[in-house]
């Protein structure tokens, strides 16, 4: 189509003109103008220290499987930022630019510091149990599960508290309980080593999650095998 | 819980009466002079360390035909075959006299029964002929101190690589914390599992000869890549190219050579990749490489990239301090001692599961 082609050609304009806020290991996001709206710019550039082609096939599938996985979550209607448009000579996604927002990572630190309301943060693991039963009752993996993945957009009171999940580049497609196990897996290990001493917390989340979920038993079941799995297998030399 | 090994009393014998002769004159010294052995798995080695001076570190590899592995029982008697005369080679090359140690360390775990406790016993044999202090180390601590020592970085992420263990390790609040890990292999044993499968050379490491065989491959076959989050599998990778090298193999659609390459260049990517993700999390601007897979100079150049692109500082270690060695264990023992740890004889029992997480390093802030 003529209009994307021309988006295309000028994807490298639009980065320069953005305004970068983050390089993560993986991809510069930028903040941009984009058809009129603010919007968040993910760009995956290449790791020199990979093989060419392994880094090529890597960050396409990457690309792909983040859209993708976002796409099937809004279907679904669980909140995660909409996709604008995506190129793949690039390796660049626009996103819709969360305002109003910060991360759960920091929600919970100055929570924490302040100690005040217990009861807020009761309902952000109870909120994040629910969001995460859908998404994977939906069979999306998110693959990189952590409280710096979460956003809460500001509402009127904590009652309407609306999580979005960002950053969905190791995701993928998967029915598996034994995916869904190792998901929560990977988000227990983030929180509890980011937060100290919030193992009620994450309790009352996967709590929430139990309840939420309609394949709940066979996935919690799974990440009771996989949290052992570190403790019990044989590390020799 | 603790088995009894074939021949245990016979051996414990044979060390008295051979360490006996070992004891001499003492020499006057006022600083701290820690023994370490280690034999976890096919490596045998007894260290001295004094003060953060390497004064001797001779070891021995038990090295299995090509297409074998190295089996607990056979392993262990290949320790106890060799282990006095390390000891006095250790001893010797230290110019040091059994008075001159203030504490015997060995290691703990992790690592295989059979030959953790061979060594182990020889280690409290000493310590109660010699009138020591007993101090059981964690292995994977040993790699890490030593890295610390020889390298002198401050607060590293520290990526441990082995046979046996694959952890991205950062240090926070008097605990070594696993950031990130294998969920099933460790790397080390894919790559010694391959080397099987094509039945490449032991001798001196099965990973050191695909090492030598992946610089001359050219082709690269796509392999699974699995990371997830900051843990990463091989085990897939694995099932993966002992399938592929029969298929394309025996239809010579790529040499061994293309295969070692391809492997090395999608199980190191991963793990720069962990690293990276560690380092990002903690904010940090050091790497650290430890274990026997760290001495492979593609996977310090591939590190040594990503932490350039990061403004980040990587440190390494060469083949006698990255592979098993005794000296690490000397080392952690060190920092264990003159921090007040010691072990007592009761508690000087080996584990094969112990995690890093599950030491207490006072001897840091």
């Amino acid at each position: 189509m003529a209009h994307s082609d021309s988006v295309k050609a000028s994807v490298p304009s639009y980065l320069k003109e953005a305004q970068m806020i983050k390089q993560g290991a993986e991809a510069r996001v930028y903040r941009g103008k984009f058809l009129g709206r603010s919007v968040i710019i993910k760009e995956r550039f290449p790791k020199l220290y990979r093989h060419p082609e392994v880094d090529e096939k890597l960050t396409r599938r990457r690309t792909t499987q983040e859209v993708r996985s976002i796409l099937r979550c809004r279907r679904a209607g669980i909140n995660a930022p909409v996709v604008y448009f995506v190129d793949y000579t690039t390796h660049c996604i626009f996103l819709e630019d969360i305002i109003h927002s910060v991360t759960v990572k920091d929600h919970i630190a100055s929570a924490q510091a302040s100690e005040q309301n217990p009861q807020d943060l009761q309902t952000l693991a109870d909120k994040i149990g629910e969001t995460l039963a859908q998404m994977h009752d939906e069979d999306v993996i998110h693959g990189d599960l952590t409280t710096s993945n979460m956003l809460l957009v500001s509402g009127a009171e904590d009652q309407n508290m609306k999580l979005v999940l960002i950053d969905f580049g190791l995701s993928y497609i998967s029915a598996l309980p034994e995916d869904k196990g190792v998901d929560l897996y990977v988000l227990e290990k983030a929180f509890l080593s980011t937060h100290p001493k919030t193992e009620t917390l994450f309790e009352r989340l996967l709590k929430s999650y139990t309840a939420s979920s309609k394949k709940s038993p066979a996935v919690i079941k799974k990440l009771d095998e996989v949290r052992l799995r570190g403790r019990k297998r044989s590390m020799v030399g | 819980m603790r088995r009894t090994f074939p021949h245990e009393e016979a051996f414990s014998k044979a060390i008295l009466a051979v360490v006996m002769v070992l004891q001499p004159a003492s020499v006057r010294s006022n600083m701290t002079v820690v023994i370490g052995f280690e034999g976890s798995a096919n490596k045998i080695g007894v260290g001295i360390i004094r003060d953060g001076e390497v004064l001797s570190n001779p070891r021995r590899t038990y090295i299995t035909p090509p297409g074998q592995g190295f089996l607990p029982g056979e392993t262990a008697k290949h320790h106890r075959s060799v282990i006095l005369t390390v000891l006095q080679e250790a001893l010797d090359e230290a110019g040091l006299k059994a008075e001159d140690i203030d504490c015997v360390a060995y290691t703990k775990g992790p690592g295989m029964g059979a030959p953790l406790v061979t060594v182990a016993i020889v280690a409290r044999t000493v310590a109660q002929l010699w009138g020591k202090p007993l101090l059981g180390v964690n292995h994977c601590i040993g790699h890490i101190e030593m890295g610390r020592l020889i390298t002198n970085a401050q607060n590293p992420t520290v990526l441990y690589v082995s046979g046996g263990n694959t952890q991205v390790i950062a240090y926070s609040e008097r605990r070594y914390r696993i950031f990130g890990e294998t969920i099933d292999i460790a790397v080390g044993n894919c790559l010694d599992r391959f080397a099987r499968v094509i039945k490449i050379s032991n001798d001196p490491s099965p990973g050191y000869n695909i090492e030598q065989m992946a610089k001359k491959g050219t082709k690269y076959i796509e392999l699974p890549y699995t990371v997830k989050g900051m843990d990463v599998s091989f085990s897939g990778i694995l099932s993966y190219i002992e399938d592929a090298a029969h298929k394309m193999l025996s239809t010579s659609q790529c040499t061994p050579e293309d295969l070692c390459f391809s492997l090395q260049e999608t199980v190191f990517a991963m793990l720069v990749e962990i690293t990276e993700r560690a380092m990002a999390h903690c904010g940090s601007q050091e790497v650290l490489i430890v274990g026997g897979v760290g001495c492979n100079l593609r996977l310090q150049e591939m590190m040594g990239v990503m932490c350039k692109e990061r403004g980040a500082r990587l440190f390494a270690t060469d083949e006698s301090f990255c592979i098993d060695n005794g000296a690490m264990i000397a080392q952690a023992g060190w920092e264990m001692f003159c921090s007040g740890h010691v072990t007592e004889l009761s508690d000087s029992w080996i584990t094969q599961r112990y995690r890093t997480d599950e030491v207490e390093v006072t001897w840091r802030d």
